[in-house]
């Protein structure tokens, strides 16, 4: 079961894991580290050509108490239970975290009589550290806000954190556990052999005993790969505008929008890299992969960035994103085994799967335990990855004078918006879950994400990743890792 | 583990080797003005000539015609052999104190305290997201800093057919630079009712570059998953739309001052440039702080840059020598149809402005610009001059137009008579 470990090379061909898990976003790589932390061979089976390249790169990014959840759901337990599991792994692995807390802002007389609900709806998911405020509060809190705000909510325990170094540190931790990593592996059809299941892949068929089915955005067509019809999944596109850094210093705290009858409206948030996020929207699409921002998502956050902090449109908009939410025709998670298919779903995980990633883990080893998956903890674990820091809060490589003088490449600052030196790049592109393109490089290191997107280090960053590449000297094409 | 040397100490520090800063290294050096540190976060000094690669630099401060790299090369010559100090890869990434800078390059993390510092960080275009174009965000999306920096410097290929967004100076430049990489420049998009910029530049173009301009026209929309494919355009009068297929859209112009440090150091902005709020010394509203080039004036000729390098040395000069700062003075204001005037303050006592020039942005085109300057509901001077005011490049005006100005009166407002007869 656990041969790879005595050291010898796996075959992914014609090897039989334990387990795979479909999806290499946080809920599925947080699943093959979960897993793989026991005496199993797993495998993590991604369609792309990184981790978290789906619907988990573009959120809000924010590490959620689970105040607001509906009370009694598994979603509100997971949320809640996540939130203190990623806060002690983001202190382990140097995951960016701040904790700025939330204030949840009433601009009509209808939001102001939601607030008290809220409070006690917070007190039922355990969470009872929420204060009503009134609007003098609210404008010491948030001076720049537009005028008319009537009153507040305190969240003080809200977090930013980032969502990219979450999800790497994940894959890279079940990585080191001994997860196979198979990349560019889009799952098109399934087939039940004698005692495992075979995925028919983009690049050939990965076999397995049990296979768990976290594939997000994609999680029903699986599901129904497997013979089930239980739900569907609407992308929700969500578009974020993301402000220059110079706009920082009128956003200290969460601004989040009172949810009422006509919907949740947008919230104001700092990011852990030193900038405001203003979004998101939320329109149905029925095309899965259409991330592209619209005019009308454009002209919604413009008008209500006008009303909630007219200062903040004065400042440069760094870059717009759209990610795609999973959503789902059902109310809560669906953590659901069919054992005599050795199959389980992990479905419908919203927005707050980020914050509810290892809980769900946990659940989910459970619910695999229960329906018969005989699991043995490993008796030692590598230590948790420490990640290189993406994070305005902590020091960064270029403000280290000990690390530059070890290693001048740390003081080569190639991204000049970002700080982003030549180390750090150079790191990426051999790091055991390495970049691979551009993007990847994005998530990695924040090259290129600055106010000037690369006007000025865009061929430079391009030139060294292409160097690292070619030192690589190995064609990644199948998209196999190799230890 | 954070030991840090002693700060470096010197005369003056120049933050930024571009035209600007490496002509005020020079002058500083030439005269003597001590120990001058030119420090720049890029790998070679010389600013955006560097990757500028065609011809017309160094025509008003070198008085001979260079491609944009013989000019960068030159005017970094011109400082080291002056006895200036250019360290390259060594990046100022914000304040210690009022005067102190921190510092990263490959030789460490170090502070510098100098006696003058002059700020000469330039300007940026703005990129497709600042210019809230919605769509996909695929491959193939330039600014010309990022193209020519991409083609010039790295030798990397870009796509057969581009669409080029604005009509400045620089969108020529950036159809020169496609040409030269093998991709054909499809096309020009403008908001302006004619093409902006140099109309013998604009003709040439339209010959040798056989370009066609899209007029009162915006790109409303990026289409492309992996590598674009095209763009929508709107023409801003009829609202009609239409896409036009482009592997490559270069975003051209659209200038912002790389004001960060500035703004760091709580300088005070112009609302109009976005650039610190100037004297005609240059002075900024720090003491001991000057800037200079497309930093106050995004975005004039390298070599008008250059020449701001010269007179803001005799500046720095009179500051280390003692010279006090005049009087509060008065406020220049720029009305409709421009956009900003630089320098912004006229003090009592104070030089005129570099090149006896105030420099000027207009929003429409005026054929035969009559200037006027207004004070105090009174009119100090109105001149017709023989030159256009177009949008996409600078509008200069002779600074004798303020002759007349009280140093001690209300706020001076510069303007254009029938100014509703333009574009």
């Amino acid at each position: 079961m656990s041969a790879h470990r005595s050291g010898r090379a796996r075959n992914p061909r014609t090897d039989v894991y334990d387990v795979a898990v479909v999806g290499a976003g946080i809920v599925g790589a947080a699943l093959a580290r979960e897993l793989s932390g026991h005496e199993l061979t797993v495998a993590l089976v991604e369609a792309r050509a990184d981790v978290g390249d789906g619907t988990s790169k573009a959120n809000t990014a924010i590490l959620h108490t689970g105040f607001d959840a509906e009370p009694g759901t598994l979603e509100s337990r997971l949320v809640a239970r996540g939130y203190h599991l990623l806060s002690a792994y983001a202190e382990a692995t140097g995951i960016p975290v701040e904790r700025t807390g939330a204030l949840l802002v009433a601009w009509d007389r209808e939001e102001l009589g939601v607030l008290p609900r809220l409070k006690e709806k917070a007190e039922a998911n355990g969470y009872q550290h929420c204060r009503l405020v009134d609007a003098d509060e609210v404008y010491r809190a948030v001076p720049a806000l537009g005028e008319g705000a009537l009153g507040g909510l305190t969240v003080p325990d809200e977090s930013v954190i980032c969502t990219w170094t979450t999800n790497l540190a994940l894959a890279t931790d079940a990585r080191r556990r001994g997860t196979e990593l198979l990349l560019r592996h889009a799952v098109t059809g399934v087939r039940r052999d004698d005692g495992h299941t075979t995925l028919l892949t983009t690049a050939g068929d990965v076999r397995a005993r049990w296979v768990v089915n976290a594939a997000g955005l994609g999680a029903d067509h699986i599901d129904r790969l497997f013979g089930h019809d239980r739900f569907t999944v609407t992308p929700r596109r969500g578009e974020l505008f993301v402000f220059d850094k110079l706009a920082r210093p009128l956003v200290d705290t969460i601004v989040l929008p009172v949810p009422t009858s006509r919907g949740k409206g947008v919230l104001i948030a700092p990011t852990v890299y030193g900038n405001v996020m203003l979004g998101p929207t939320a329109e149905d699409l029925t095309d899965r992969t259409d991330t592209a921002t619209s005019e009308s998502g454009h002209d919604f956050l413009l008008g209500k960035g006008e009303r909630l902090m007219p200062r903040l449109l004065a400042e440069e908009i760094t870059a717009s994103y759209a990610g795609l939410r999973a959503a789902i025709d059902h109310g809560d998670y669906l953590v659901e085994a069919t054992p005599e298919q050795r199959y389980l779903l992990v479905g419908g995980i919203r927005s707050t799967g980020l914050s509810a990633g290892l809980a769900i883990a946990e659940h989910a080893r459970g619910v695999l335990a229960g329906a018969g998956l005989p699991l043995r903890a490993r008796d030692r674990l590598p230590d948790p990855p420490r990640m290189p820091n993406l994070g305005e809060a902590a020091e960064r490589p270029y403000q280290n004078a000990g690390l530059i003088a070890r290693d001048p490449a740390y003081g080569t600052i190639v991204c000049f918006c970002e700080r982003v030196t030549e180390g750090e790049i150079r790191d990426a592109c051999h790091a055991p879950v390495p970049a691979r393109d551009l993007d990847g490089l994005r998530r990695r290191t924040r090259a290129m994400n600055g106010r000037c997107q690369g006007f000025f280090c865009g061929a430079a960053v391009e030139a060294l990743r292409a160097r690292h590449h070619a030192d690589d000297g190995r064609d990644r094409a199948d998209g196999r890792d190799e230890d | 583990m954070n030991h840090r040397p002693a700060p470096l100490t010197p005369d003056v520090l120049v933050i930024g080797a571009g035209p600007a800063g490496l002509t005020a290294a020079a002058e500083l050096a030439r005269r003597g003005s001590g120990h001058v540190l030119v420090v720049d976060r890029e790998q070679r000094a010389g600013g955006i000539p560097r990757h500028s690669d065609h011809t017309g630099h160094g025509v008003r401060d070198l008085r001979r015609v260079l491609s944009g790299p013989a000019y960068a090369r030159h005017l970094v010559g011109l400082a080291t052999a002056a006895g200036a100090e250019i360290r390259t890869r060594t990046m100022v990434t914000g304040w210690a104190d009022d005067d102190t800078v921190d510092v990263t390059g490959p030789d460490g993390r170090y502070r510098i305290r100098p006696r003058a510092t002059v700020l000469a960080t330039g300007a940026r275009e703005r990129p497709r997201a600042a210019r809230r174009v919605p769509g996909d965000r695929p491959d193939g999306v330039y600014t010309t800093g990022q193209l020519q920096n991409l083609v010039h410097l790295h030798h990397r290929p870009v796509g057969t057919r581009a669409v080029i967004v604005g009509g400045e100076l620089v969108s020529w430049s950036a159809a020169l630079t496609l040409r030269e990489a093998g991709c054909t420049p499809a096309l020009m998009v403008s908001q302006y009712p004619r093409a902006e910029s140099y109309a013998a530049f604009t003709a040439a173009g339209r010959t040798l570059l056989r370009l066609p301009v899209a007029t009162r026209s915006r790109v409303t929309r990026v289409i492309g998953t992996d590598r674009c494919r095209a763009v929508e355009i709107e023409h801003l009068d009829t609202g009609r739309r239409r896409t036009v297929a482009c592997d490559t859209v270069v975003f051209t112009g659209d200038w912002i001052p790389d004001h960060e440090l500035a703004r760091g150091a709580g300088i005070d902005l112009d609302p109009g440039t976005l650039g610190p709020l100037t004297d005609t010394a240059l002075r900024t509203s720090r003491p001991g702080v000057f800037a200079a080039g497309n930093l106050i004036h995004p975005v004039d000729t390298a070599d008008v840059a250059a020449l701001d390098g010269r007179h803001v040395a005799r500046q720095v000069i009179d500051h280390l020598s003692g010279r006090p700062r005049p009087a509060e003075g008065v406020r220049l204001l720029a009305e409709a149809p421009f956009r900003w005037v630089a320098p912004q303050i006229l003090r009592p006592t104070d030089p005129a402005p570099a090149r006896g020039r105030l420099l000027l942005w207009t929003d429409s085109f005026v054929r035969l610009p009559k200037v006027t300057v207004r004070q105090d509901g009174r009119t100090v001077a109105r001149r017709t001059l023989a030159w256009p005011a177009a949008p996409g490049r600078v509008f200069r005006v002779p600074a004798g137009l303020l002759d007349g100005v009280s140093t001690t009166g209300g706020p001076v407002r510069i303007g254009l008579d029938g100014a509703r007869s333009g574009a």
